[in-house]
């Protein structure tokens, strides 16, 4: 094979992996907001502190690779659930601006308090055998296809939940409407924890995958790749969850082909430009259905 | 007792022309301390941040207080003043005439960072709510990228040895033209745009409001204080980089916004205040200063385990206060009020019937 189709077949799968690890983050950023109109501002938090949970159990319980991300997808979750019933649920029906505030605020703590208790950044044992493999001058890594592998399986499986089951189909009756929904015994309160649960539950896999990927965590990592995470949803077409996904790859895509091509500090200018440039042209995302605006 | 203390309280704020002597008093004490050491120069230099967290409160109370809008540019604003005012200190004008040309420097940073502010009003006509949060944050996030990749000004190591230039009568000048320019503002007739826009903004365009124009003034006022105090900060510190201006400064500055309370210039105050010295009486040095009457015994133990530990745990403490404002206690200090004071006679009547909210005011404004 010639040099520059090599080149952009590597490129090509490195996207893929950093597009994957976003559409996990960016399905929770696009539930939640699908379900309560609210963007939840600590989501990126929630999968540094995934990261972190992934840390301790294969560090300090000395687990192998799936009890680890088991674990920290239920550690992921519980704390999702435990952020919504504290913080959330209470200001659900205050003014949205609260909510957000609060939701930044909860972000900053868990930044913080991460930051208190482990004071420098760490480093996550490989819990992969990680062999490369030399496909025509494409060097494979095994983790990078586990990483997309298993990704693309969550989110199919989480696209069967959401259309498929009786949970899902409540999901998507109370995005649809909050009034009348719950008069049809539809346990409102079960079901935004379950939607937060599953959120953070993903957050918490994609948190065990980026650490396995890039394997130096700290407490601030949430930040930006929180912030890019939400940026695919909207680029999506934020409460749709089929468009977060779509909007992850094309920003994974994106930000590697500008890294691969300019300088790697133009990466987050031209990821933001970007958000910039499509809120003001098609501000409902790719998938996005325009909202009509009520008097 | 407190019938007597709520009626000398009734008198006292009803003597308007006390607020020009307390203005006076200010800025004789803000030329005598420096000029006399009569406080220590810790306490001077908190107060130089008080006066700073101040302008940048004030100033976005307006747009996400007064307006209802939920910007979170306000760090990005501040950068470019700091930038520009920076710049022009330590590359532009002559270092002889600084002290003089400082003002023309801070003032040019005011203004371009308004001019900024006029672009990132232009999205603001089309989206509302949390795209217009979005779109804010992009810009914030934009400017430092742009910081960032700019050999010429640092790129990111930032611009250091800064002349020290921030005076207290200069911060406190500042302020007296921040809350005196946005109280006009606030209370004249594009005022009252503002507050229709944050009710209704459908209606308030029925009702003739011109709301992009109110929505450009609005937003130039806003970030013009904001360069402004980034203008000062960058001569306070005397060190800047892009990571000083980051989420985490906007962050600060919409907590004292709301820990105040929204659409109030008196409760930013407070807020800015209280927030400010809470965060630097929680500084360990601070605390074990203050705690070092108890006894050795007591002493030792509570600095060793608690208080040696403060200065991670106090930011941890923060966001949770801000949480908790939310959740308890949500329109803040004084959300919604103000002090009288600020509050132009002819409105006093009128003020209570404007200022009530109409039951979740913030929805109502988002056009659902």
């Amino acid at each position: 094979m010639s040099e520059s189709i090599v080149y952009w077949l590597q490129q090509t799968l490195n996207a893929l992996q950093l597009g994957s690890i976003y559409a996990l983050i960016a399905l929770g950023y696009t539930m939640v907001y699908g379900i309560l109109t609210m963007i939840n501002f600590a989501h990126g938090d929630v999968f540094m502190v995934g990261a972190f949970f992934c840390f301790i159990a294969a560090v300090y319980l000395g687990l192998p690779f799936l009890p680890t991300l088991l674990l920290t997808m239920a550690g992921a979750a519980l704390l999702g659930v435990l952020i919504e019933r504290l913080a959330y649920k209470p200001l659900r029906n205050a003014p949205r601006v609260s909510a957000i505030i609060t939701a930044l605020g909860l972000g900053l703590f868990l930044e913080n308090f991460t930051l208190a208790l482990a004071p420098y950044p760490k480093h996550i044992p490989a819990l992969l055998e990680n062999v490369t493999w030399d496909l025509g001058g494409v060097s494979v890594s095994s983790l990078q296809i586990i990483i997309i592998c298993l990704s693309l399986g969550l989110m199919f499986l989480l696209d069967y939940v959401v259309h498929r089951t009786p949970v899902g189909m409540a999901m998507r009756a109370i995005s649809w409407d909050k009034t009348f929904v719950p008069l049809m015994g539809v346990p409102v309160d079960l079901i935004i924890s379950v939607t937060f649960a599953i959120g953070a539950g993903l957050a918490g896999a994609a948190g065990t995958m980026y650490a396995l990927a890039y394997p130096v965590i700290d407490p601030y990592m949430g930040i930006m790749v929180g912030w890019k995470a939400f940026i695919s949803a909207v680029v999506g077409g934020i409460g749709n969850i089929r468009g977060a996904m779509i909007g992850a790859f094309i920003l994974g895509g994106v930000e590697i082909m500008v890294t691969a091509f300019f300088p790697s500090t133009y990466r987050d200018f031209v990821a933001f430009s970007l958000l910039l440039l499509l809120i003001v042209i098609r501000p409902y995302g790719i998938l996005g259905k325009p909202r009509t605006q009520k008097v | 007792m407190s019938a007597l203390l709520r009626s000398g309280w009734e008198w006292f704020i009803a003597q308007r022309w006390l607020m020009m002597v307390f203005l006076i008093i200010g800025f004789v004490l803000a030329f005598a301390i420096p000029e006399y050491n009569l406080l220590n120069k810790y306490v001077q230099l908190v107060m130089m941040y008080v006066g700073i967290n101040i302008i940048l409160t004030v100033s976005l109370n307006l747009v996400n207080g007064y307006m209802g809008e939920f910007s979170l540019a306000h760090a990005g604003f501040m950068a470019v003043g700091a930038y520009t005012a920076a710049l022009l200190t330590q590359k532009v004008l002559p270092i002889a005439a600084h002290p003089w040309l400082f003002p023309l420097a801070v003032l040019m940073g005011g203004l371009v960072a308004a001019v900024l502010g006029l672009i990132v009003a232009v999205p603001s006509f089309k989206v509302r709510g949390d795209y217009l949060a979005i779109i804010t944050l992009a810009f914030l996030m934009i400017v430092k990228s742009v910081i960032e990749n700019i050999d010429y000004i640092g790129g990111p190591r930032g611009i250091p040895g800064i002349k020290k230039l921030t005076t207290l009568p200069w911060v406190f000048f500042w302020v007296v033209v921040t809350v005196w320019v946005v109280r006009n503002f606030v209370y004249s007739k594009y005022g009252r745009g503002v507050l229709s826009i944050r009710e209704d903004e459908i209606a308030s365009d029925l009702m003739s409001v011109n709301t992009r124009r109110v929505k450009f003034m609005a937003f130039m006022v806003s970030s013009f204080f904001a360069g402004i105090a980034g203008g000062l900060f960058a001569h306070l510190l005397q060190f800047i980089s892009p990571r000083v201006f980051d989420i985490i400064k906007t962050t600060d500055v919409l907590i004292m916004v709301y820990l105040g309370g929204i659409a109030s210039i008196g409760g930013s105050i407070l807020g800015a205040t209280a927030y400010t010295v809470l965060l630097e009486l929680l500084r360990p040095s601070t605390v074990a200063a203050m705690l070092a009457w108890l006894p050795a015994m007591v002493f030792d133990p509570l600095n060793e385990y608690v208080i040696s530990h403060l200065g991670v745990w106090r930011m941890v403490i923060m966001p949770l206060l801000l949480v908790l404002v939310m959740l308890y206690w949500p329109r803040g200090i004084m959300g919604l009020r103000e002090f009288r004071w600020f509050v132009p006679k002819r409105d006093m009547e009128a003020h209570h019937c404007l200022n009530k909210p109409t039951g979740g005011s913030h929805d109502a404004a988002d056009g659902r």
